[in-house]
């Protein structure tokens, strides 16, 4: 699979250079400021309830996104299941809040949860293995899933969908985009902290090293399958959170959630904002939610349009958006100094 | 008392006998050294003592728990360290961060604390990195610290390395051809640093070409020429050895020159 071997080429080059101590540690409460005050201040640009959901709907992708680009950008594997994921989080906790009566909240959280075991089950045998058989058996899933959702219709109404309690926290139903922009831009926040966090420490440390060389990191006791399994679970429990976020905000779900189509989505949108840099995976997210509502406007020419800013951004920013960006800015200013 | 017993060690890649019936045994503390020319096996059986390869048969023992058969991340828990010959530096991440990954086993990775940052990770990473600084000062490397890898000239990254390698707190650290490619006072610093160590407790195994080195530091050698043990003992036993001497034939004059030295 070319695609897949690109990544781990291009993965530990994307990773910060120079400095990198005090810049990460900068970059990691800096972003989030950063980050939190663009949520903050959107609103004053939203001008109407079609802007609040489209802003949720970034929101919500960009949490998948930065899940997933943990797992590409740091373990060096490919996901095309996680559309999966995000429609049995939104499938698991419709039934269960729906059809079972329990309370939203926790029907989400154990929708979530309950996906992170699957992915367990699917990450561990195909991890252990060199390569990317996690690819091959995360497309099978997706299959499964998208099958399964489109035929169970005694649990799943089939096609058509279903629909979904709206969420009620502490007894509040949420209701309204106002309200619902600022659960998913806090959830987005919480998605982001646990991200940095993970990428900086021992075990984000482990899958850079075994990026860097993997026999030194074997030799130092890094069990290159334990790790890269865990980051796995994590990104399919931010795919699920975030799925079933969706399905209670949208009200509504159907099997087109689980699409094949929709997983190489969400990996174009990580790849786009750039692999190994989390705040380039709520760039990619943003960007590609946003563009096909902007070319709306070109009617028959959207696809091809979309299509063409894709080619054009990997053909100019290969390394995707951020951190192509962050090293034409570190150069430009260490040029700059040069001259002086 | 001894540290690690190797058994009938054996390991073929297709027709080749790389490693052929090794037995050996390495007592704890001192510099042990395994010599031999070119294609001797010397690095697979560094890979062997660090499960890199898996045998086709024999046994490694350290202090009696058997580790032929177990992943390389098992070898480095039950405390055997290495360096490479052709290096195998993080070249994606600092110097410091370098050490501090080799502090790895030694470090808290509990899922939960990683992703709310939990207070006992923050001290514990706050004591790795002030324990990768000196071990980067130990082997001369102090102002190298934020220095990305790839921009380190190769004596440095030797010796990172070794400071890496040291960052796991071995009990056995196997040093592949440390001075291969390093100008004479560079090996001489490689040279003080191994005795420092063996000084200190550590178990020092050495793989090296340079018998100056070899002669000077080893309290004990063992040849190995085709994948076979060919002999066993002191630097003056091996010296005396006439196998030796005819295994080496060429290097006569290496091994006559480590004498004098």
């Amino acid at each position: 699979m070319h695609a897949g071997s690109n990544v781990s080429e291009l993965a530990p080059r994307a990773v910060p250079r120079a400095g990198a101590r005090h810049w990460a540690t900068s970059a990691r409460t800096g972003g989030l400021l950063a980050l939190a005050a663009t949520i903050a201040a959107l609103p004053l640009v939203l001008v109407n309830n079609y802007f609040y959901e489209v802003a949720i709907l970034v929101g919500l992708n960009a949490i998948v996104c930065v899940g997933l680009n943990l797992l590409i950008g740091y373990a060096g594997q490919i996901s095309l299941g996680h559309a999966g994921f995000y429609a049995l989080g939104g499938y698991g906790s419709a039934i269960l809040s729906g059809t079972y009566g329990l309370p939203t909240v926790l029907s989400l959280v154990t929708a979530t949860l309950a996906v992170g075991v699957v992915a367990y089950v699917v990450g561990r045998p195909t991890l252990r293995l060199k390569g990317h058989y996690l690819a091959m058996a995360t497309l099978g899933l997706g299959v499964i899933v998208s099958i399964v959702l489109a035929t169970e219709d005694r649990w799943t109404g089939g096609p058509d969908g279903m629909s979904v309690p709206p969420l009620a926290l502490a007894g509040v139903v949420l209701q309204g985009e106002r309200l619902w922009y600022a659960v998913v831009g806090v959830a987005l926040l919480l998605a982001v902290w646990l991200a940095l966090n993970l990428i900086d420490s021992p075990a984000g440390r482990a899958l850079r090293a075994l990026h860097g060389s993997e026999t030194a990191a074997r030799v130092l006791g890094i069990d290159a399958a334990r790790h890269k399994l865990r980051v796995f679970v994590i990104s399919a429990l931010f795919a699920a959170g975030a799925g079933a976020l969706t399905a209670h905000y949208a009200g509504f779900i159907t099997p087109a959630k689980a699409s094949f189509m929709h997983s190489v989505e969400l990996v174009i949108m990580v790849v786009f904002g750039g692999m190994a840099s989390v705040f380039g995976a709520v760039v990619g997210a943003a960007v590609l939610t946003t563009l096909p509502q902007l070319l709306t406007a070109l009617k028959d020419y959207e696809t091809m349009a979309f299509g063409a800013v894709l080619i054009a951004t990997l053909v100019f920013l290969p390394q995707g958006i951020v951190p192509t960006l962050a090293r034409r800015f570190a150069r430009r200013r260490a040029g700059g100094r040069g001259e002086r | 008392m001894t540290l690690l017993a190797v058994d009938d060690l054996s390991k073929a890649f297709g027709g080749v006998r790389a490693i052929d019936g090794v037995s050996f045994t390495i007592g704890r503390g001192a510099v042990h050294s395994i010599i031999g020319p070119n294609g001797a096996g010397k690095t697979t059986l560094l890979n062997l003592l660090t499960g890199l390869v898996e045998p086709d048969r024999g046994h490694i023992r350290l202090q009696g728990r058997e580790l032929a058969g177990l992943p390389a991340h098992r070898f480095a828990a039950v405390g055997i360290g290495r360096t490479f010959q052709n290096l195998q530096v993080f070249f994606n991440m600092t110097a410091l961060e370098n050490v501090m990954t080799g502090r790895h086993l030694l470090e808290r990775d509990a899922l939960w604390a990683t992703l709310v940052r939990a207070r006992s990770l923050v001290r514990s990473e706050a004591a790795t990195r002030e324990r990768a600084h000196e071990l980067l000062a130990q082997v001369g490397l102090a102002d190298w610290a934020d220095e990305m890898a790839d921009a380190m000239p190769y004596g440095a990254l030797k010796r990172l390395e070794i400071a890496r390698a040291l960052a796991a707190e071995p009990r056995l650290l196997l040093l592949d051809e440390p001075a291969a490619g390093l100008n004479a006072t560079e090996a001489h610093d490689i040279d003080a640093l191994i005795k420092q160590l063996a000084a200190e407790g550590t178990t020092v195994v050495l793989v090296e070409h340079n018998m100056k080195l070899v002669m000077g530091v080893s309290d004990h050698l063992l040849v190995l020429d085709q994948g076979r043990k060919l002999a066993e003992g002191t630097p003056q036993q091996i010296r005396d050895n006439a196998a030796v001497v005819e295994a080496y034939l060429g290097a006569v004059d290496a091994i006559g020159e480590g004498a004098h030295a």
